[in-house]
């Protein structure tokens, strides 16, 4: 069974998990007193907390698989989110993102200068960029919007809705919209999945389908090129590479300038796609849960999707669930996720992981049984906490690229 | 004297760097760098000014030892904010809750802020021991875990029962009785100067944080505790085969520094009376940025953080004067952060090659006198 | 006929160090010429330069009879030089494919990487030379040999004529050493010229055409095996006279100092790799443990010192058990260490000397207490040392990293001697050190035995082993195979047990 899963191709697999993610979703859903859970909105919610959390946790790929921590990636976002209002509003929409991808760039490239040519320890420089990059925007935002902290109104790239899938148009002829006619069906799971499915093709940003389209073409470039090879080189054994006579120096570089541009780019989806303004705090440490979702990725794109979709997905329910209900069911999600891990641990014979998992899954059983509904702080956490249990259960098994965070100095092997 | 210029170089030089960038900055936007300096110089000569400034240099130079005690081994304890703000919370309902002399007072609400502290960045220690959780990822989690729930919630549940037609003032936790504050020691500093005017007062967490400081030095460079400390930063398995048990260090590192990180609201408590519903955040993240430019070192990092409070407070006048716009201090303290964080490696280097070069020298000296 | 290196008078200064002084090496075509000499003697750095990893500071460089200048190791690779590093240049979770074609990736549009170009590029290379390997598989799973075999095709890859192996025999038990010495001679056939780096005489002997010995960064002998006997070439590398420790009468005692029974230990991957060891060492005796690295020796250090996973059995000392206790606990009770590795295990490059000093005994006077460090205890302890033990040094407070490697590694013997130990674990503790260092050393272990320390110690000198040694344990995949007295064993025989060749010819006593 898992043998002929492994035998499809990626996309069909991920489709299924998908699947079957959906199912174990409309099963909670049909016990518990919400129908939050599938809803088209939350779908969409979903897809616009995940995209900026999806491309810091990119921009960190490049930067780890190339042996560059990178902490910064919240400073690069910042950035982003400035010179992306700022050129949405001087320049229009497009020049926006571009901009915005050149001001995460320029964090990146301090990063580089500090790290790569310096040697400054990783985090510290990174910890100096996440302190730089609101002092700037505020400095830069007072002297230009009279303000530290807001922007004018900016514009938006404008969304795309898929044809006969969601209702698109297609040369100025109204598509007919497949999804709606499929929910309004109301079968159990197919009306379901219907609705979570049109969320994420109706209204949709251009930004997130350049990010999507980022996971198949990172893939290709860092495991199918050449580039992508030497980059990832520099990350598993600088000295082997050097030895071959590659400029390690050069492609940190380049990899942590394209970690700052992505990050860049996800910061100006912020301001100008989320909130339509340049507005300090916006980040909401958006890229430190990029960095998260890296890490649950384990260092490949499709994971940082996933795990920016999970992350997207307990946020954008949250933000919707004002009586509570929604966060109530995902406390037996929880619990069945529990339930899973468990199971893995004990046929492993991994007697603390799976002590452990039966408490916590057994604790949020209890709490769904005994509450009606549960605290917005939950939900606020859930995220992170997710971060934290997933690197608990599974940080042996992370693989991370071997010479990360190590200092490399040419000629030293 | 060869090793002072090393250690001074580099500070000095990332100074005038930073000096270098503000100007242009300055220029930049048509603003006159001479009366932007001057306006705050002249701010900062002012005594209140000063009162404000060493105010401000006091939770600074706390996170910052709190940061410092976790670098000095290695271990990067990123969660000094998330750590402060829950030792800060904790002590103040459990000092709002109870009523006791004045001394047991202050002491019981300190005790209870450092063992929170302790107890929160323990997490992380726990998690690294046991389960290899690398310390920066969890205690960035823990931090917005603090910071966008845990806070927030316990802050609901413990408001301070309000009144009819509340005001926000009257929002957080409950006050603390008049036992339970440090008194100001504007008294030690009017030994020395004018009286303070305008009403400003300053902290008795100063004497606090000098405390620290001193104990920090003391408990680094004379305990055999912190020269464990110190090996186990330097090289972890050397430390290990001379006898330091890694696991234990780590724990212990991680919650000292929370301990000291619970310490950091009470200046503010000793301020407020109580947990305000809107604390100063980012105090941790600053102490970080203090430590580094203070290289871990007590006296290093005094001089840092009065740098730092002197920026933010003395730019404030720049409001009123209009030289400038004030969010120039801000970006005067990351970038001499980042130049200076660059120039202690660089400085370090020349250091050392300096070094092998002076002992291969005395060594080649000694050949030629002693035959082999 | 010109020759395919000629290298005339190499300098390369480091800071402190002259690690090639005047150096000249020619290699003719299609031979195969080791360099040897003692660790130290600046082989590394020579093929380094030859390389282009490092520039040199005078003298030059030439191939095929051009005169070269590399500035960076493609330059060396364009001229068809190709080296394998004594530590492996390959990455663990890249494929054996993706190691072997870094850098001279065959690509089409867009800069992908055409695979099956290099795939098949890949077999008929391997084929010519009867070299065959799994290319799809990630590194991690490949055996020492096995990895070996990449890094050799990879530079065949290349199409190299002129390989650079640095110690390749280092890392390889017997059999995978003639397999290596056969693909050797099979590369020679085809036309490729190797140079080779080695400081086993034997290998050396057996398998090259010519050699070049440096001594000190410079070259002392340029010469054809055709006659030289291993005692000539190894006088050749360490000097006039050669250093052996003399044996000196017994000083053993019967009182027991350090007792390992049934001791079974795990490594970090848990796997068994120390098998119900038994061992006694009593107050004034040396046991030397000789065997090829990996099989089991640093594990048996570890479990003594305390930082290994001890699966069963004890370890006590002076009868008490200590299976269970602390590395801290067990230093307290005298325990003495020093590590194989000085810089990784030993020192704190960036402290001074005098807190290197402590480091071990800073619960213990006169370096400090549970309690508090005594700065001035320690500095003056530091200063004993620095006399007792002649540490080259201009005072006690500059870096440990500013030190040379042998005055490094005196103070640290000088650290674990002074506390007074019962038992002395000593690995490897005059590697890559001088000759003057390396007797200094071993004077003051002969003279801590008299005073009755039990020492454990690891070698692959062999002639350490036997002229320190009181006996002679000889460890092979985690076990004692056998028990030599030194006084009738010589290091040919020690070979002989250490692979195994002896015990299969039932030669075991």
């Amino acid at each position: 069974m898992i043998a002929k899963l492994n035998d499809l191709p990626a996309w069909a697999r991920w489709a299924l998990y998908a699947a079957f993610g959906v199912l174990l979703l409309t099963i909670v859903q049909s016990i518990s007193d919400t129908e939050r859970l599938t809803q088209v909105a939350t779908a969409r919610e979903m897809l616009r907390f995940a995209v900026p959390i999806f491309l810091a946790g990119l921009g960190g790929l490049f930067s780890e698989r190339a042996g560059v921590v990178n902490i910064g990636l919240e400073g690069m976002l910042i950035l982003g989110m400035w010179f992306g209002a700022w050129g949405s509003i001087t320049y229009g929409a497009w020049w926006g993102l571009a901009i915005g991808i050149f001001g995460g760039m320029l964090g990146g490239l301090l990063h580089a200068i500090a790290t790569v040519t310096f040697q400054v320890d990783h985090i510290i420089s990174g910890v100096a960029i996440n302190i730089l990059a609101p002092a700037i925007t505020r400095y830069l935002s007072e002297e230009i919007w009279a303000s530290p902290t807001t922007s004018p109104r900016t514009s938006a790239v404008g969304d795309w809705d898929v044809p006969f899938l969601a209702g698109g148009t297609v040369f100025g002829w109204e598509s007919p919209d497949l999804l709606l006619t499929i929910s309004q069906w109301e079968i159990w799971y197919l009306s379901d999945l219907a609705q979570l499915s049109r969320g994420l093709l109706r209204g949709t940003s251009w930004v997130a389908i350049i990010a999507i389209a980022l996971v198949p073409f990172t893939v290709w470039l860092i495991w199918r090129t050449r580039f992508g090879l030497r980059l990832r080189i520099c990350g598993e054994k600088p000295a082997a590479g050097e030895a071959q006579g590659i400029n390690i120096i050069r492609y940190k570089y380049i990899a942590v300038i394209i970690s700052g541009g992505l990050a860049g780019l996800g910061g100006a989806f912020i301001s100008t796609e989320l909130s339509g303004l340049f507005q300090g705090g916006n980040s909401a440490g958006r890229g430190f849960i990029g960095l998260a979702a890296l890490i649950f990725g384990n260092w490949r794109p499709g994971g940082v999707l996933l795990g920016a979709l999970l992350f997207g997905y307990v946020f954008g329910l949250d933000l919707r669930d004002l009586d509570g209900t929604a966060s109530h069911a995902m406390l037996l999600v929880n619990a069945i996720a529990f339930a899973g891990v468990g199971l893995w641990a004990f046929t492993r014979r991994r007697k603390a992981d799976t002590i452990i998992a039966a408490i916590l899954g057994v604790g949020a059983l209890f709490w769904w049984i005994v509450a009606d509904t549960v605290p917005s702080w939950w939900s606020n956490t859930l995220p992170y906490v997710v971060v934290l249990l997933v690197l608990v259960f599974f940080a042996q098994r992370l693989r991370m690229p071997v010479s990360l965070g190590m200092p490399y100095r040419k000629g030293e092997t | 004297m060869r090793k002072l210029a090393f250690s001074l170089a580099a500070p000095v030089g990332a100074f005038l760097l930073t000096l270098v960038v503000s100007t242009i900055a300055l220029l930049a936007f048509g603003s006159s760098p001479a009366e932007a300096y001057g306006d705050m110089l002249s701010h900062a000569a002012k005594l209140e000014t000063q009162v404000d400034i060493l105010n401000r240099a006091t939770p600074f130079y706390l996170s910052a030892v709190a940061a410092a005690i976790g670098f000095r081994m290695n271990l990067f304890n990123i969660g000094v904010e998330g750590q402060y703000l829950m030792g800060f919370l904790f002590a103040a309902q459990v000092g709002g809750l109870i009523s006791l002399p004045q001394v047991l007072h202050i002491f019981v609400i300190m005790v209870v802020a450092m063992i929170v502290g302790a107890l929160y960045a323990g997490i992380a220690g726990v998690l690294k021991t046991t389960r290899g959780v690398n310390e920066v990822i969890s205690t960035i989690m823990l931090n917005s875990i603090a910071v966008g729930g845990l806070i927030a919630w316990l802050q609901q549940e413990w408001q301070a029962e309000l009144g009819e037609n509340f005001s926000s003032t009257e929002l957080g936790t409950n006050e603390i009785e008049e036992s339970g504050l440090l008194p100001t020691i504007n008294g030690l500093l009017e030994i020395f100067t004018r009286e303070i005017g305008q009403g400003k007062e300053l902290t008795g967490m100063l004497l606090i944080a000098v405390l620290v400081g001193v104990l920090y030095h003391v408990l680094l460079n004379r305990t055999r505790f912190g020269f464990d400390l110190r090996a186990s930063g330097i090289n972890p398995f050397a430390a290990r085969a001379g006898g330091v048990p890694p696991k234990r260090m780590v724990l212990a590192a991680m919650m000292l520094s929370g301990a000291v990180a619970g310490l950091i609201g009470m200046v503010e408590l000793a301020d407020r009376g109580k947990f305000p519903p809107d604390p100063i955040q980012g105090l941790g993240f600053q102490g970080i940025a203090v430590a580094l430019l203070g290289r871990n070192n007590p006296g290093g990092m005094a001089f840092a953080a009065l740098l730092f409070a002197f920026l933010d407070v003395s730019s404030g006048v720049l409001d009123s004067t209009g030289a400038a716009s004030r969010e120039i201090a801000v970006i005067m303290q990351g970038i001499v952060l980042l130049t200076a964080v660059i120039a202690y490696g660089v400085a370090n280097r020349l250091r050392e090659r300096d070094e092998a070069r002076e002992a291969a020298e005395a060594l080649a000296a000694e050949r030629e006198v002693v035959p082999a | 006929m010109t020759a395919a290196i000629e290298l005339t008078g190499i300098t390369k200064r480091f800071p402190g160090v002259i690690a090639n002084d005047n150096v000249n090496l020619t290699v003719e075509k299609g031979e195969i010429h080791a360099v040897c000499g003692e660790n130290g003697a600046g082989k590394s750095t020579l093929m380094k330069i030859l390389y282009g990893m490092q520039a040199p500071d005078e003298g030059t460089m030439k191939v095929n009879g051009e005169l070269v200048n590399f500035s960076s190791p493609t330059d060396a690779i364009d001229r068809g030089i190709g080296m394998v590093h004594q530590h492996f240049m390959l990455a663990d979770q890249l494929t054996v494919l993706e190691n072997i074609i870094l850098g001279a990736e065959p690509t089409v549009s867009g800069g992908r990487i055409n695979f099956k170009e290099a795939e098949a590029h890949l077999s008929q290379v391997a084929d010519e030379y009867g070299l065959t390997i799994d290319v799809n598989q990630m590194v991690e799973s490949l055996e020492v040999g096995e990895r070996q075999r990449v890094e050799i095709i990879k530079v065949l890859y290349r199409g190299a004529e002129i390989l650079i192996l640095d110690e390749p025999t280092a890392v390889l038990v017997p059999q995978e050493v003639e397999a290596l010495f056969e693909n050797m001679r099979e590369l020679k056939a085809s036309g490729a010229t190797i140079l080779f780096i080695d400081h086993k005489l034997d290998e050396v002997l057996e398998i090259s055409d010519s050699m070049t010995v440096l001594r000190h960064g410079k070259t002392v002998a340029t010469m054809k095996n055709d006659g030289v006997t291993a005692h000539e070439l190894a006088e050749l590398m360490v000097g006039s006279e050669l250093p052996t420790p003399d044996t000196s009468e017994s000083t053993v005692t019967d009182d027991v100092a350090l007792e390992l029974k049934d001791l079974t230990v795990l490594n970090e991957d848990g796997r068994q790799v120390v098998h119900d060891i038994n061992l006694r060492i009593h107050r004034g005796e040396i046991v030397g443990i000789a065997g090829v690295e990996g099989n089991g020796q640093g594990e048996l250090v570890d479990a003594i010192i305390g930082t290994a996973d001890i699966a069963s059995g004890t370890v006590s000392f002076h009868g008490r058990d200590i299976t269970r206790e602390s590395v801290r606990k067990r230093r307290e009770a005298g325990l003495a260490y020093v590590p194989e590795d000085r810089h990784h295990e030993g020192l704190l490059l960036s402290s001074p000397l005098w807190e290197n000093a402590a480091l071990g005994h800073q619960t213990q006077s006169p370096y400090g207490s549970n309690w508090w460090l005594d700065r001035d205890g320690a500095r003056a302890q530091t200063e004993l040392i620095r006399e007792q033990f002649d540490v080259r040094t201009p005072n006690i407070d500059v870096s440990a990293h500013a030190l040379s490697g042998g005055n490094q590694q005196k103070l640290i013997i000088g650290r674990e001697l002074t506390s007074d130990p019962e038992v002395l674990v000593a690995a490897h503790p005059t590697r890559g050190i001088d000759v003057g260092a390396q007797a200094a050393v071993w004077d003051d272990i002969r003279a801590a035995r008299r005073n009755g320390l039990a020492t454990l110690l690891i070698s692959a000198d062999l002639d350490e082993l036997i002229g320190l040694s009181d006996t002679i344990v000889v460890m092979l995949r985690g076990e004692f195979v056998a028990t030599l007295a030194p006084a009738d064993v010589t290091p040919r025989d020690l070979g002989a047990y250490m692979t195994g060749a002896a015990l299969q010819n039932g030669g075991a006593a």
